[in-house]
């Protein structure tokens, strides 16, 4: 022992041992025995083979000729190295038509979707958290009412309001006589107008809690020095939300440029493709290794833009959580920009939510979409209508509470959400486990890496690779193929909520002390009762409000599985979509309003269980 | 009641040393305090002995069982150690009642019905909060946590009682209500106590030992009482006692069987037998003069031996009053009992007792003489 000065001098040495057999033993049993170990081996092979396999895979298969191609590649055989899907799709006759065609397409909804609603949303949020506002709660319920609206049932409500000739029957305006062009009814903009109104919940969401973090004193010391209101504005609340802004842009980007169902709904009718919707077709149709490599290209896009925002706002993000000690938070008054703040927020939510919805609800009940609601065009036809004579009078179908296809959807997406979350929100629960208890150890790092990996890809990309992966046997039949199966559809669900469903079990699991599972160690229970008795029972609210969050998700959910869809897997968004392109407007508008109600109730227990809707994507 | 040996412990967090070879004995029935600073080790020491880590190097024995033997990668489990552990944040199960989370750990141990309840009831009355069986967690204040949370760990008899700074969330009032709760717990039981804290009021209060830790290394063990008259080396003196220790720079030399000492306070002589076994340089070197503050006394008229002072400031505290002094370049603190006024720049003059001084070498910072 010595001085303080010696304490430096001294390298840490790990000790090196000879072998030792009663050693080796012992650590092999110390591994062994100890349960946890065993979970988070299993969880890492599981991981492996559900996330990185199926992305190598559909990788490989770009690159495989496939049967399909036999014909169309001289002398090749069935996997055969072959540059053809991607030469085809980079630089072939067609590249401007599959390729760069609808990739222009998704940057520009992609961007200006961003340049939309992003300052929508932020300066929404802001209205929220900072100003004086009238009815604060209530607003700052309705505006995220929108998000809870899958965006495929709005782009249902565009249609609602602005068909036109083009599709056959009217919708609520040409109904009226005003005429509707078709660049407004369909395409580009009406794709971000629709994408704008569900994505500015990111910023809005965002923004909100940011501001509510900082503390308002940061803002009173500005005024204080004499700084003028829209001088603070510029100067100190907004270089101060801008990380969140950042990643909500980052966000919204990303989810708007994989967006398939708005973007089908409301582009294919008139031949506008983005990547999504363009890939899909290539899937769905062939050469299918060209929609692979199509979902490569996006999954790189989203992989770009993710970490283009870690490079650039990384560090200095930091800064949102660390002002946010102090919870004081005095209101800006808004004086004679009051009114006129209201009115707008009136008119917004009157155009995004009541009007479509009200559209959308009517015409459910009437004959001819663009008939106007005159007494003898409404009916309840379309909901309950028996009668099959009558069907050709009213959409060729009977009302769809006595549509067969109807009750089977039904069916399919309660048993699809209530089997696939409760698998999700079980599995988010144990990788969170993992990622918190193996924190700063290597599985804890990598579990959460490969978990995030499903994260950076749009959800037609995701149930792409899977339908490569399982669309033949593997390991000599061991895992079947599941092509066109439930089983597919459900395990696609399930990963692809894996990052939000173990976040969830993160932040469930933080709040468990290490030190509440260590007294159970010390009284000696083992892993199995200290997980029963301790870490369940105090996880129990988490992972409700975890599971019924999940569950909203998957309820909505109609990218992820739209490529695996057929007869007998139908759900209710599907079926929905399909009556929509095929002209049964009425019908597809009854379903998206039964999605709505269904969803609307899942939040409300939701809430009862204390989940938070912005934590749901 | 048992004997706990570690030898050479060693612990890593990937390449950050923790504890460095630690060697420890903690005898049968001790009141063992860990002490030091935060981040010095000792927690980790606590938790090692508990089973909750796994050092890389060393050896532990329980009454000469081996618990932990890192050459051969063996250690037995927390729960096969015979001892139980009070959490600093008490770590009660929210979920369960104040009688469920005593008996989960008698449960397991599959007690009889009958035995459970005697053993909650014991436990309970122990720590007077009978009242309390039926509440959750939540509606005890935190003394009343506390008590629960020993009550847990006292109830499955557990021959080692290891406890991880537990007074550190009450206030200043409950934690001297507990200090002498504890105190009669280990009389009662006469179980071992291995207690963890930063704090030396505590240690020095319940211990029959301390054991002082310093960046992951043991820097001395030693009885309370000992422990504060002859600290190890400086830092040890600093971190001991309350107000601190007057440090005042001299010059000493051994020569002819005696430590001559000079400061600006005094010239003192001191015999080799109050020398510690510290090797003393040769000729005149750097010392350190260390006084407790309660060691100088004060008086107004000058006599032999008394030191002439200025009075630089005065802290009547009721019970007690500090006063600064100043002589030379050097000040100091006294610690008198009682009100005492002095006026500022007033001359005293003060008497130090010659066997109370400490005098450590100031390149070393060892100390070289002891107190008496």
């Amino acid at each position: 022992m010595g001085g303080k000065g010696e304490y430096g001098k001294v390298k840490a040495k790990k000790p090196r041992r000879p072998f030792n057999k009663t050693r080796l033993k012992n650590q092999f049993l110390g591994v062994v025995k100890n349960p946890f170990n065993l979970i988070v081996a299993i969880s890492l092979i599981v991981l492996f083979c559900l996330i990185v396999i199926p992305l190598l895979q559909m990788i490989a298969s770009t690159f495989t000729v496939a049967k399909g191609e036999l014909r169309r590649i001289r002398g090749a055989q069935v996997g055969d190295f072959t540059l053809y899907y991607w030469k085809y799709l980079l630089v072939g006759q067609m590249a401007s038509a599959t390729l760069w065609g609808p990739l222009k397409n998704s940057l520009f909804c992609g961007f200006m979707t961003v340049l939309v609603s992003v300052p929508l949303g932020s300066v929404l949020g802001w209205l929220v958290a900072r100003t004086d506002i009238p009815c604060k709660k209530l607003l700052g319920m309705l505006v995220v009412i929108p998000y809870m609206i899958p965006s495929w049932c709005k782009s249902l409500a565009w249609l609602a309001v602005f068909r036109n000739k083009t599709s056959g029957s009217l919708g609520f305006l040409a109904g009226m006589g005003i005429s509707v062009p078709d660049w407004l009814a369909y395409g580009p903009i009406a794709i971000v107008l629709c994408m704008s109104l569900h994505y500015y919940a990111f910023s809005y969401i965002h923004v909100q809690s940011a501001l509510r973090s900082i503390n308002s004193e940061l803002e009173e010391m500005g005024e204080i020095c004499g700084a003028t209101k829209p001088q603070i504005l510029k100067s100190i609340t907004i270089p101060l939300v801008l990380p969140s802004v950042l990643s909500a842009i980052v966000m919204t980007l990303s989810k708007a440029i994989g967006t398939y169902g708005v973007a089908a709904n409301l582009g294919n009718r008139i031949g506008y493709f983005t990547l999504a919707t363009k890939m899909k077709n290539f899937i769905n149709g062939s050469p299918q290794g060209v929609g692979y490599a199509m979902s490569i290209i996006l999954i790189a896009l989203a992989a770009l833009i993710i970490f283009a925002n870690q490079r650039i706002v990384g560090v200095r993000k930091s800064y949102a959580t660390i002002g946010g000690k102090g919870g004081r938070s005095t209101e800006m008054r808004l004086g004679k920009a009051k009114a006129p703040l209201m009115i707008f927020l009136v008119v917004f939510l009157f155009f995004a939510m009541v009007m479509p919805m009200f559209v959308l609800v009517m015409e459910t009940f009437q004959i001819n979409t663009g008939g106007g609601y005159a007494l003898k065009n409404l009916t309840t036809y379309n909901w309950i209508g028996a009668n099959e004579d009558l069907a050709p009078y009213y959409t060729s179908y009977k009302g769809i509470f006595y549509n067969k296809d109807f009750g089977k959807s039904v069916l399919n997406t309660i048993r699809l959400t209530f089997i696939a979350s409760t698998i999700t929100a079980l599995c988010g629960q144990f990788l969170g486990y993992i990622s918190t208890r193996g924190r700063g150890k290597w599985y804890g790092s990598l579990t959460e890496q490969l978990v995030f990996i499903p994260y950076l890809m749009s959800g037609v990309a995701f149930s792409a690779m899977y339908v490569a992966m399982f669309s033949k046997p593997h390991l000599g039949g061991l895992i079947p193929t599941l092509y066109g199966t439930f089983t597919l559809i459900v395990l696609t669900s399930v990963v692809k909520h894996f990052p939000f469903a173990s976040r969830s079990g993160t932040a469930n699991m933080m709040q468990i002390a290490v030190e509440l599972e260590e007294a159970a160690e010390i009284n000696g229970a083992g892993f199995g009762r200290k997980m029963a008795r301790i870490v369940l029972p105090l996880a129990k609210n988490g992972f409700i409000s975890g599971f019924m969050l999940t569950f909203i998700s998957i309820a909505k959910e109609l990218d992820l599985i739209i490529i695996m869809m057929d007869n007998r897997t139908t759900t209710m968004s599907y079926l929905a979509f399909t009556y929509s392109q095929e002209g049964l407007n009425q019908m597809a508008d009854a379903i998206s309003v039964c999605v709505l109600l269904f969803i609307l109730v899942c939040y409300i227990i939701a809430n009862a269980f204390g989940a938070d809707i912005g934590k749901s994507w | 009641m048992s004997r706990i040996e570690l030898k050479h412990i060693d612990k890593f967090y990937g390449d950050n040393h923790v504890l460095r070879d630690i060697n420890l004995v903690i005898e049968d029935g001790d009141f063992m305090t860990l002490l030091g600073p935060s981040g010095c080790g000792k927690t980790t020491t606590l938790r090692v002995v508990s089973g909750l880590e796994k050092p890389q190097n060393g050896i532990m024995t329980i009454d000469g069982e081996e618990m932990i033997n890192a050459d051969l990668a063996y250690y037995a489990e927390p729960s096969k150690r015979g001892l139980n552990l009070v959490f600093q944040s008490y770590a009660l199960w929210p979920h369960m009642t104040v009688k469920e989370n005593i008996a989960f750990g008698l449960k397991i141990k599959k007690l009889s019905k009958e035995e459970i309840d005697r053993r909650i009831k014991e436990a309970l009355r122990m720590m007077r909060i009978e009242e309390y069986i039926d509440r959750y967690p939540n509606e005890l204040s935190g003394g009343q946590q506390q008590r629960v949370a020993i009550a847990r760990a006292v109830a499955s008899n557990p021959k080692l009682l290891l406890l991880d700074e537990p007074l550190s969330n009450l206030d200043a009032r409950l934690r001297v209500d507990m200090r002498s709760e504890l105190q009669r717990i280990h009389k009662e039981l006469g179980t071992t106590i291995i207690y963890v804290t930063h704090d030396q009021v505590e240690a020095l209060t319940m211990s029959t030992k301390i054991a002082l830790f310093k960046a992951g290394e043991l820097s001395q063990v030693a009885a309370p009482m000992e422990l504060y008259m002859n600290p190890i080396d400086l830092e040890a003196a600093d971190f001991i006692g309350n107000p601190r220790i007057n440090f005042l720079e001299g010059k000493a030399q051994y020569k002819d069987g005696k430590l001559h000492v000079k400061c600006e306070l005094n010239e003192y002589t001191f015999d080799k037998a109050d020398m510690t076994d510290e090797e003393v340089p040769d000729g005149e070197f750097d010392c350190v003069v260390a006084i407790r503050p309660e060691q100088v006394h004060i008086f107004e008229e000058a006599a032999p031996g008394r030191v002439a002072v200025q009075v630089y400031a005065n802290q009547p505290a009721g019970s007690e009053t500090l006063v600064s002094l100043k002589i030379g370049n050097s000040d100091f603190l006294s610690k008198q009992i009682g009100l005492i006024h002095y006026a500022l720049d007033q001359e005293v003059f003060v008497e130090i007792p010659e066997e109370k001084i400490n005098i450590y070498n100031a390149k070393t910072t060892r100390l070289i003489k002891r107190a008496r």
